[in-house]
């Protein structure tokens, strides 16, 4: 592992607490060190930020203009607030409105009990959805995609987190994943559109079914809650990447880049 | 504490009946439960008609048809505090699964006709209309209380009555939210 500089510090207030922040860390990054609690959902550790789910807004200097913990750097003397009254009505609307446009029937779906989706529900005390249920008739019907011999695409319980879409281009390097169209049209495509199992770019790595937050993607055959995701598998791999932790080092130090270059 | 035991009802509407199942689950608490309260209308129980004057009424299962809208509405009519119990009630759940097929005559062929070993007739004398669309309760009535799970534990039961009993005993208002914890809101 490469010495590093040590990275300047600057003074944060949150939720009361004053602490010292990394320069150019995100206020999400800081909330995690330091053990303040912000709920996710797109996000997720060794992939680029995405900035599309909004639960993780937060207050900075009172402003009304809340920012959003996971793409926003920390500066001097910031006050940020991740837990006011606002900001859980916000977040409660936030997951009501993922469970209203798709098919949430938690009962019936593989992920139930192991779902990102149900828990936030549960963490944010969402016990009902005030919007008019989308489990109807006027919403597109998307079949299941089965195509693929090892997994499952329900479009119906994706929630276009991207995080699929993500860990395929950036970790896996294939990018047969892409979120076609706008709001409430936006789909999730393989390539151009194709059934899954016709996609030739895929590796069928299963890297897209580990990161699924909700039961969207699912290993084939599993039955109403079996399905058991692994979404820190990105986290292990990115750390282990930047560590070069598989090359051999027996040949003393420089053989690391050599392999790499 | 009033000399006047509460009047508790539980009802069942477009749902299979596994949240009572796991209301029977409370086992000896139910014994407690006798203690404070009356059972006065109940699949449970024999009770023709939802009665006047009722304290506490927990409603399981979702709108699907014209007698769970008019029953609901007589319920509300008649109670202090709708409890709506269970995911069928809450959301729709596993009753609203026919809701993409659209009219209900789609899905009367699909499991009266289509399906084989059946006789192929559809079932018109003495069953309730189906509604266009099966809601959750609080889009037909008003709810006082949400208690979300396929079905809700025996334990997350017995939470929520001891604070609705406890409220309404001493004649206070029904707690809101935050006194619940994940465990007591968790849907599926
Ligand atoms: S994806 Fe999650 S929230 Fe949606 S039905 Fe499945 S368990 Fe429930
Ligand atoms: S399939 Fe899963 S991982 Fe991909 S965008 Fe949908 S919810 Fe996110
Ligand atoms: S976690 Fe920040 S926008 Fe999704």
């Amino acid at each position: 592992m490469s010495p590093r500089e040590p990275r300047p510090t600057v003074p944060v207030t949150i939720d009361g607490q004053e602490v010292m922040a990394v320069e150019d860390e995100t206020i999400l990054s800081l909330a995690r060190r330091v053990g303040v609690d912000i709920p996710t959902l797109c996000y997720l550790e060794g992939l680029s930020v995405y900035g599309g789910c909004r639960l993780c807004v937060v207050e900075v200097n009172g402003d009304a203009r809340l920012k959003l913990a996971c793409a926003t750097p920390v500066w001097a003397d910031m006050e940020v607030r991740t837990d006011t009254w606002d900001l859980r009505e916000h977040r409660r609307r936030i997951i009501e409105l993922l469970f209203a446009e798709g098919s949430h029937i938690c009962a019936t779906c593989v992920s139930n009990g192991a779902c990102e989706l149900q828990d936030l529900a549960a963490t944010n005390r969402v016990d009902h959805i005030h919007y008019d249920l989308g489990f109807a008739p006027n919403l597109p019907l998307e079949p299941v995609d089965a195509s693929h011999p090892r997994y499952v695409l329900d479009r119906d319980r994706c929630v276009r987190c991207s995080r699929c879409v993500r860990v395929c281009a950036e970790v896996e390097g294939a990018a047969v994943w892409e979120i076609a169209e706008r709001g409430g049209n936006s789909r999730l495509v393989a390539e151009m559109d194709v059934p899954w199992g016709e996609a030739s770019s895929c590796t069928s790595c299963g890297k897209c079914v580990l990161v699924c937050p909700t039961g969207a993607l699912s290993f084939k055959g599993s039955a109403i809650g079996e399905m058991r995701h692994d979404p820190e598998v990105v986290a292990f791999l990115a750390r282990a990447r930047e560590e070069e932790e598989w090359l051999d080092r027996s040949a003393g130090s420089g053989s690391a880049s050599e392999v790499r270059s | 504490m009033t000399t006047d035991r509460l009047r508790l009802a539980t009802v069942w509407l477009g749902g299979c009946s596994g949240c009572h199942m796991s209301f029977l689950d409370l086992d000896e608490w139910l014994f407690e439960l006798a203690a404070r309260a009356d059972v006065v209308f109940s699949p449970l129980a024999d009770a023709k008609g939802f009665p006047e004057d009722v304290d506490l009424t927990l409603v399981e299962g979702a709108i699907a048809n014209s007698d769970n809208l008019e029953l609901a509405h007589t319920l509300r009519a008649r109670s202090r505090v709708v409890v709506s119990f269970g995911d069928c009630a809450v959301t729709g759940n596993v009753t609203s699964l026919r809701n993409r097929l659209g009219e209900p005559a789609t899905m009367l062929e699909r499991v009266y006709v289509e399906q084989p070993d059946l006789d192929g007739q559809l079932p018109v004398e003495v069953v309730p209309t189906l509604l266009p669309q099966v809601r959750p309760l609080h889009e037909a009535i008003t709810v006082d209380v949400y208690l979300p799970g396929c079905p809700p534990s025996a334990d997350r039961i017995r939470r929520a009555l001891v604070h609705l009993l406890d409220a309404l005993e001493a004649g206070t208002e029904i707690p809101d939210l935050e006194w619940r914890g994940p465990d007591d809101l968790r849907f599926g």
